[in-house]
């Protein structure tokens, strides 16, 4: 028996800042699940199931906090899954709901991630103290400086290229209402400028501090021909994962990586992707992860990812749009930001992107990775049903 | 073989919660001492309050004052209170339903043995002297014999409201680095880099985990290495963590120790940072006393070919 065709109907996100200090994380959720549901012009009656994803307890302190969320999510008395895969998780939290449709578990599924940063410190959360080990890493700029200076060796890209990425997509996020940075006085000159913290990577390469959460309505065939909008239709979608550190890890491009893309473009008959997809919404927190991504997904040959980015081909108005939101660079409460990347992708090809839509958009990816670059998600989202 | 290791490990942080308008309500009116329940779409009273509709899911915000006085639902002896908990004495857990709410809330009661404890007895709310506005700000229960009191009419409007709390959380574990990690650390302190190779696929690892996470395999054949090693990737650490006592700026490092399949993370020293390279061949510097090299700092050699070490990047 084959798959039941997965629609997005429904999209809501909270205008993502630093604090959220006027609401309850169960506030927080709701307002996004709120908006989700009168996109798609439902009410709590017509969700079968939910499906909530968060990064880990730590970031917030919160023990299972899916609990105490179900009220807010009209979850009582209905199935509730929390998904955990680190800053991936909202992508494989979307995946597992679509999954649920697919099946044929449940006919329409709330999926939502969320994170409220403010509420803790992520840098403490991802440095604690063991024991026994030597202390000397600093949060995760530190963990990722040294594999992009790997990838500057390995590909011969000049220095430039993480500011250039930089800098499109907080000029990106000037067009999305929704995106925590907002800033409207940059210059290329000024992210140049700006301070190197763990360096290669500059201060405004890297990503902010979010308090936000996104929610998506998922449903079958017959849940779409209800839908008041277009629907988003999913083409194809897979995880993988590998071992944070092992002998012979590729942490420039990671094999897990690789292969996710390589499942979702076979399950949409996807032959050349720089051809075939139109933009790709993916998890940059640091601005050098575009060309490497652009490469571990195949839309360009090992080195050549920086030439992308370049020569504009991955701007707004360019060939490849990447990132048209902003991105992580310019939003990121780590437990949502898989899910917002997915989001957009099906902003996009419903037309529903407001200042930041990409014309005639029809297929979009959109990815999110996590921990120590061991989890990968991602989806291909269309504007026509699978098969079509 | 030796001992394992262990050692305690706490892990703690000031957590702040923005409380939103229900939790806010609630808990400054503990601090004026005042219980208060949520009423729900169908006229039910929830106390402790919530935001939104457990039967409709709607948003509820129709605050209700109850009574100080409740009835025990069901109760639990705690005979060895733990820190952080309500009382230092022998206590009952207790669920309350306050007069005037149709749900329980979650406390103590302060009780001689849990022979004076039983379901359905009258019990009311002792407050305590300083109360800041949190759950505390209730100290626990007491038996109470006299009448139910009455309410008094708050609605959750009060001056100068709470809007957000300190959640302090507090983890102890007792930490094992395990066998492995035990031996690796042993012969740190003999100033030999020790690791583990796989029986399958030939890798070796250091630090040593105790199973090859590609071929899943136990590992136990150790491999001295080093000491030397080569640079292959780096980065300038700028910013201070609060919790890391080096002064920036300072070169954190993946040396792939000669022998080793997996580079170790270090810091570099002995050359100034900005001169650290990819391919820069380092060797540990040892101080007195330490469990781990200090450092590693440039050899004479000249530097590594990246042919030779590309592959462990």
């Amino acid at each position: 028996m084959s798959k039941e065709p997965v629609a997005v109907t429904g999209i809501g996100q909270t205008k993502h800042v630093a604090a959220r200090r006027d609401v309850s994380i169960a506030g927080l959720v709701r307002e996004a699940a709120i908006r989700a549901l009168a996109d798609a012009e439902l009410t709590w009656a017509d969700i079968d199931a939910v499906v909530i994803g968060k990064a880990p307890d730590f970031f917030e302190g919160v023990m299972m906090p899916e609990l105490y969320l179900a009220d807010a999510l009209g979850a009582v008395g209905k199935p509730m899954l929390r998904v955990h895969t680190a800053g991936s998780v909202g992508g494989s939290t979307a995946l597992v709901a679509a999954n649920l449709v697919a099946a044929r578990v449940h006919g329409t599924v709330l999926t939502l991630a969320f994170e409220k940063q403010s509420e803790s410190n992520a840098m403490w959360g991802l440095s604690l103290p063991i024991p026994f080990q030597q202390p000397l890493l600093a949060g995760a700029g530190g963990f990722f400086a040294p594999h992009v200076r790997a990838y500057m060796r390995r590909s011969g890209a000049p220095d430039t290229i993480g500011s250039l990425v930089a800098y499109k997509d907080r000029r990106n996020a000037l067009k999305n209402p929704y995106a925590h940075l907002h800033e409207h006085d940059i210059t290329l000159e000024k992210v140049l400028a700006s301070p190197m913290l763990w360096d290669p990577i500059r201060y405004s390469e890297t990503c902010p501090s979010s308090d936000g959460a996104c929610a998506m309505v998922l449903t079958d065939r017959a849940g779409a021909a209800r839908a008041p909008r277009p629907p988003a239709w999913l083409l194809g979608g897979a995880m993988r994962s590998e071992p944070t550190l092992f002998a012979g890890k590729d942490f420039v491009s990671p094999q897990a990586g690789k292969d996710c893309a390589a499942d979702v473009y076979r399950q949409a008959g996807i032959a050349d992707p720089r051809r075939d997809i139109d933009a790709v919404e993916m998890y940059v927190p640091f601005s050098w992860y575009e060309p490497m991504w652009l490469e571990n997904l195949g839309f360009a040959a090992e080195g050549e990812g920086w030439k992308l980015t370049e020569s504009g081909v991955t701007a707004l108005d360019g060939d490849l749009p990447v990132n048209m939101s902003g991105g992580v660079l310019s939003t990121n409460p780590i437990g949502a930001s898989g899910m917002i990347r997915f989001a957009e992708a099906a902003l996009q090809v419903r037309g529903q992107a407001g200042e930041h839509q990409v014309d005639g958009a029809r297929r979009v990816l959109g990815h999110a990775y996590g921990g120590g670059s061991q989890f990968f998600s991602m989806w291909l989202v269309g504007s026509a049903p699978p098969g079509s | 073989m030796p001992e394992v290791l262990s050692a305690p490990l706490v892990l703690e942080f000031p957590f702040t919660r923005s409380l939103g308008p229900v939790q806010s309500a609630f808990l400054t009116g503990l601090r004026e001492r005042v219980v208060l329940g949520v009423r729900t779409t169908d006229g039910r009273v929830l106390v402790p309050p919530v935001e939104y509709d457990p039967v409709t899911a709607e948003e509820i915000h129709d605050l209700v004052e109850v009574a100080p006085t409740g009835t025990v639902t069901t109760w639990a002896w705690n005979h060895a209170p733990r820190r952080g908990q309500p009382l230092a004495t022998p206590f009952a857990w207790v669920l309350v339903r306050l007069d005037g709410a149709d749900t329980a809330l979650l406390h103590a009661l302060d009780a001689p043995g849990p022979d004076a404890v039983r379901t359905g007895m009258r019990v009311r709310v002792r407050w305590a002297e300083e109360r800041t506005g949190a759950i505390t700000d209730i100290a626990c229960f007491e038996p109470h014999d006299g009448e139910p009191a009455q309410p008094g009419d708050s609605t959750g409007a009060f001056a100068d409201p709470l809007r957000g709390i300190v959640a302090p959380a507090r983890l102890d574990y007792t930490y094992s680095p395990g066998r492995a990690q035990t031996a690796y650390i042993g012969a740190l302190s003999a100033r030999r880099i020790v690791g583990e190779r796989c029986p399958s696929c030939r890798k070796v690892y250091v630090p040593p985990r105790g199973a090859c996470p590609t071929c899943g395999l136990a590992t136990a054949e150790q491999v001295e290495v080093g000491p030397r090693g080569t640079v292959t990737t780096f980065c300038i650490v700028n910013i201070k963590a609060k919790n890391l006592d080096i002064e920036v700026p300072y070169v954190y490092a993946h040396i792939a120790l000669d022998g080793a399949d997996l580079a170790l993370h270090a810091r570099i020293g002995g050359i100034p940072y900005d001169r650290v390279r990819m391919g820069l061949r380092v060797e540990p510097v040892w101080t007195e006393g330490a469990r781990y090299p200090d450092h590693y700092r440039p050899t004479s050699e000249p530097d590594a070919d990246y042919e030779t070490y590309k592959e462990l990047l």
